[in-house]
């Protein structure tokens, strides 16, 4: 049984409001939890113990871009416990892109630095990694393109990109020259990596021509189709598995290469294959976020109405991706102006591939308008704060129709007063405590939403037991939690007797996790396919489903209550819900909103920056779980702390190299850079979002973070660094000059 | 060779180049220590050895005949968890799970050692101990990557486990 819901309107009061059961929204324990602390839940490659598996170590060419001429492989066969070397064109030079229908092949040339080219096979990883050094790689080298700051201009508008490359209102360029007051500035964010704590792993076993995938895999439906292209046999043959997920952060939304490789490795040697990518590989040959230069230019009237708005971005992408880091998402509709400009230009590139890193678009853009929003209200001498109430849209300025729920306003205010923002210095660098100079800063957060198709199966047992079936996955984001809260809360049971099966194609079809839509849309499923099975109850029991009341494993109708087990009579009921966006996406701007308040602290005499609070207050509808929320929060805000002072893949310029390839070199933050954070989450429910009336929040978290703290350090210093990160060499020429001073 | 985890004696014909971490993960089935860097750098892998903790990725296993190795395995399991492993639990210090054990084996070794009175960098005296602190741990602890950035939730864990250990020791 088979029941769909498309979002053509906004949902009323359900069963989520009432709360019967009580459990929705509240912060229970990860359901996988006990698992995950106690080291018994399976990531891709900890699948097939005890079998008799090979392990797969990949070979990469050492040179940016080249034809490959020979690969001498005899020496590595001729190792001891060698089985296979796995070569050709077939080779995934890096991920795939994110829904693409297959991943880019190296066909016989190396496209960036270290990608892979040969898979070397062996009974066992010592073996195989020793071996992978004797492969000898012939190759012509090539010229290649690996930074774009000398080829600005070049870019071209991809019409495949996550967005559409240009959005124009009006005339900017006429309003802009004829504003009374102009703003244009350009700033600059390196590229970032998603660093996920798993590496990219891959466990393949064919049983005869069917293929069973183990990888770590964030969107199922469409990994399955890049596996199946990429081996080449029919996707009705291929089954993935992704129960517990490392990390994604958009890093494996596309299969990495390890996917085919392991494929192609266990159908050469017989054998079920182990490939874990190395961290190396990881930075080399998965996917990267695109370094970004970002013209920002706003016209204002003298009292600081903004009135026209352009966001101009270029962004490189290696040779045949369409992909750009779209930086103007959020410029679109958060601030007003009747006259508009975003374009994003991709310029061609030799290193490893752009691709979609948590919150694309608003992690980078961001930092560039909020900062700009920041250095307009110096300027103007006008409060941050009250700078963003002056420029408050009514309704989306770009495409006329309202927004659906914007509490961006409540957001500052609320943060403001509990941040003590009052307590700001008024003017730049005049608060000093010792050798360290404080100081403030703030910035708007905004993320668009999206509901995707998704599809859930509720099974419920003759003894009142639900188990929820969904090839969605949870990649920390609590998904495995969420849905078995909204299915107890929909169906009145317990949260122990709902069970939530995840990560399997032989499961319903899902959305997946990425973009922040994944609680939504899988989360929708459930509730649809919920609403169906209090359906069947009602007709069973000859009652209307609106007068049905569930709660505790009982229905209650009519003064009457019976246990779920005489409903069901000893069978089991199995129903299945989707969810289908509609209308309301496009009759309603739809997006979360937030504010982050930085404090810092940044030593006048090096420039080392402390962080030393973050308040997020954020509304991204109906909470889910606060808990599991909140610590998404936590996340973005820290994301936060590594874009504004510590990350940034460096690439040599010569050859393409990403030259801190690793965890050690690659700076993210740890412990003691991050001081204690507080999240606030307002009430909110967004009607027109979805039926849960949530919007999705992982990604919101990211979105702003940086600029505050960037606007703290200039409030602090009075040093205003447009690019990204502000580390200390970029500020000390602009501290005082301590050392002098004290000769 | 001989390995002693978790209370367990193995015998092993393993390749002398195989780390403790990788015998751990691909010929015992004990794949709760985890593979983040291969390189010391993440802290993923971490187990106590002789009670202290180290990266498992880092040493080889055949140096480690007559050690005592205990893995996240041996701290506790699903039905009977060790008081840091309920507290990373209760307190979400975690998300996607993967660095998790080797947080929870880090922080275990972690108090020992400042039971032990061992000084860190952000110690103010080095000579006579320190007494736990959020300083402390964030300090101590920051050589166990966390990529979510469960990095409050496990302050708080740490110091809620450190407290039930005492009342239980």
């Amino acid at each position: 049984m088979m029941t769909k819901h498309v979002m053509n309107e906004p949902i009323g009061e359900t069963r989520l409001d009432r709360n019967t059961q009580g459990v929705i929204g509240k912060g229970v324990d990860r359901y996988e939890g006990k698992l995950k602390v106690s080291g018994k839940a399976p990531y891709a490659y900890e699948h097939l113990i005890g079998e008799d598996v090979a392990y797969g170590f990949v070979v990469v060419g050492p040179v940016g871009r080249a034809r490959v001429t020979t690969i001498d492989v005899e020496r590595a066969l001729a190792e001891p416990r060698v089985l296979a070397v796995v070569t050709g064109d077939a080779i995934m030079r890096s991920s795939a892109q994110p829904m693409s229908p297959a991943g880019q092949t190296m066909d016989g040339e190396i496209f960036h630095y270290n990608q892979p080219v040969a898979l070397v096979v062996a009974e066992t990883f010592e073996a195989a990694r020793s071996a992978a050094r004797l492969v000898k790689v012939e190759y012509e080298a090539q010229d290649g393109r690996y930074e774009i700051e000398s080829r600005r201009g070049s870019g071209r508008a991809s019409d495949t990109g996550p967005m559409a490359a240009d959005t124009e209102r009006g005339d900017f360029e006429k309003a802009f020259a004829e504003a009374e007051v102009q703003f244009d500035q350009t700033y600059r964010t390196p590229s970032y990596h998603a660093a996920a704590m798993e590496p990219h792993a891959s466990v393949a076993k064919w049983d005869g021509d069917r293929l069973t995938v183990w990888s770590s895999c964030q969107l199922l439906e469409t990994n399955i189709q890049q596996i199946a292209n990429g081996v080449g046999v029919e996707v009705s043959k291929v089954r993935l598995l992704s129960p517990y997920i490392g990390g994604g952060f958009g890093s494996k939304l596309g299969i990495g290469p390890d996917a085919v490789l392991a494929a192609l490795g266990a159908r050469e040697t017989g054998r079920p294959v182990k490939l874990a990518l190395t961290r190396q590989n990881v930075f080399q040959a998965t996917s990267r976020r695109g370094e970004t230069i970002q013209r920002v230019r706003i016209g204002l009237t003298k009292a600081g109405q903004i009135t026209c708005i352009g966001h101009e971005t270029e962004t490189p992408n290696s040779e045949g991706e369409g992909f750009f880091e779209p930086s103007g998402i959020s410029t679109n509709f958060l601030y007003p102006g009747k006259d508009r400009l975003v374009t994003h230009r991709v310029i061609a590139s030799d290193v490893l591939m752009c691709s979609a890193v948590r919150a694309p678009g608003e992690a980078t853009g961001m930092l560039a308008t909020e900062c700009a929003l920041d250095e307009l209200a110096e300027q103007f001498g006008i409060d941050p704060v009250a700078f963003r109430r002056m420029n408050e849209p009514e309704k989306d300025p770009q495409e006329d129709v309202p927004f659906s729920s914007r509490k961006l306003l409540d957001c500052i205010e609320e943060g403001a007063k509990r941040f003590g923002w009052a307590d700001r210095p008024a003017t730049p660098g005049s608060r000093r405590e010792g050798e360290w100079l404080i100081g403030y800063g703030m910035a708007s957060a905004s993320r668009a939403n999206s509901l995707m198709e998704s599809s859930a199966e509720i099974a419920m047992s003759p003894e009142g037991r639900a188990t929820v079936k969904t090839a969605m996955t949870d990649i920390g984001t609590g998904t495995y939690t969420i849905l078995q809260q909204i299915a107890a809360e929909m169906l009145g049971l317990p949260l122990d007797h709902v069970d939530v099966l995840l990560g399997d194609t032989s499961l319903p079809e899902s959305s997946g996790s990425g973009g922040s839509w994944g609680a939504n849309s899988a989360g929708s499923s459930v509730y649809v396919a919920a609403e169906a099975m209090i359906k069947e109850f009602a007709k069973r029991l000859g009652v209307e489903a609106d007068g049905l009341t569930l709660k505790d494993g009982h229905a209650i109708a009519h003064n009457r209550q019976i246990p779920f087990s005489e409903i069901l009579k000893g069978e089991t009921l199995t129903v299945t819900g989707k969810i289908e966006p509609g209308d309301t996406a496009d009759k309603t701007n739809q997006a979360s909103y937030g504010a982050h308040f930085a404090e810092v602290a940044v030593n006048a005499t090096t420039g080392e920056t402390r962080v030393r609070r973050l308040l997020m207050v954020g509304a991204a509808g109906r909470i889910l779980n606060e808990k599991t929320a909140t610590s998404q929060c936590y996340g973005g805000q820290i994301w936060g702390i590594g874009y504004a002072l510590e990350e940034a893949l460096v690439v040599d310029p010569r050859n393409g190299l990403i030259v801190n390839h690793d965890l050690a070199e690659y700076h993210v933050p740890v412990q003691a850079d991050v001081p204690k954070l507080d999240v606030v989450l307002l009430e909110e429910r967004d009607r027109y979002a979805s039926p849960l009336a949530g919007k999705g929040i992982g990604e919101l978290a990211i979105a702003g973070v940086g600029a505050a703290i960037n606007n703290a350090i200039f409030n602090a210093t009075g040093a205003r660094i447009r690019c990204y990160p502000v580390t200390m060499d970029k500020l000390l020429p602009h501290l005082p000059d301590e050392v002098s001073a004290a000769a | 060779m001989k390995l002693t985890i978790n209370e367990v004696e193995h015998d092993l014909d393993i390749d002398t180049r195989t780390s403790l971490l990788d015998v751990c993960r691909d010929h015992l089935g004990l794949t709760g220590s985890k593979k983040g860097c291969d390189h010391g750098q993440c802290g993923a892998c971490t187990m106590l050895v002789n009670g202290r903790r180290i990266n498992s990725c880092l040493t080889l296993a055949v140096m480690h005949e007559g050690d005592v190795i205990t893995t996240i395995e041996g701290l506790g399991n699903p039905d009977d968890l060790h008081p840091m492993q309920e507290a990373f639990l209760h307190h979400d210090g975690f998300q996607c799970g993967y660095c998790t054990p080797g947080q929870i084996v880090s922080a275990v070794g972690m108090l020992s050692e400042v039971a032990d009175g061992w000084p860190s960098h952000v110690s103010a005296d080095v000579k006579n101990g320190t007494s736990l602190s959020g300083d402390e741990i964030r300090e101590r602890m920051s050589g166990n990557i966390c990529r979510c950035s469960a990095y409050p939730n496990i302050v708080d864990a740490i110091e809620t486990a450190s407290a039930k250990m005492k009342e239980t020791a």
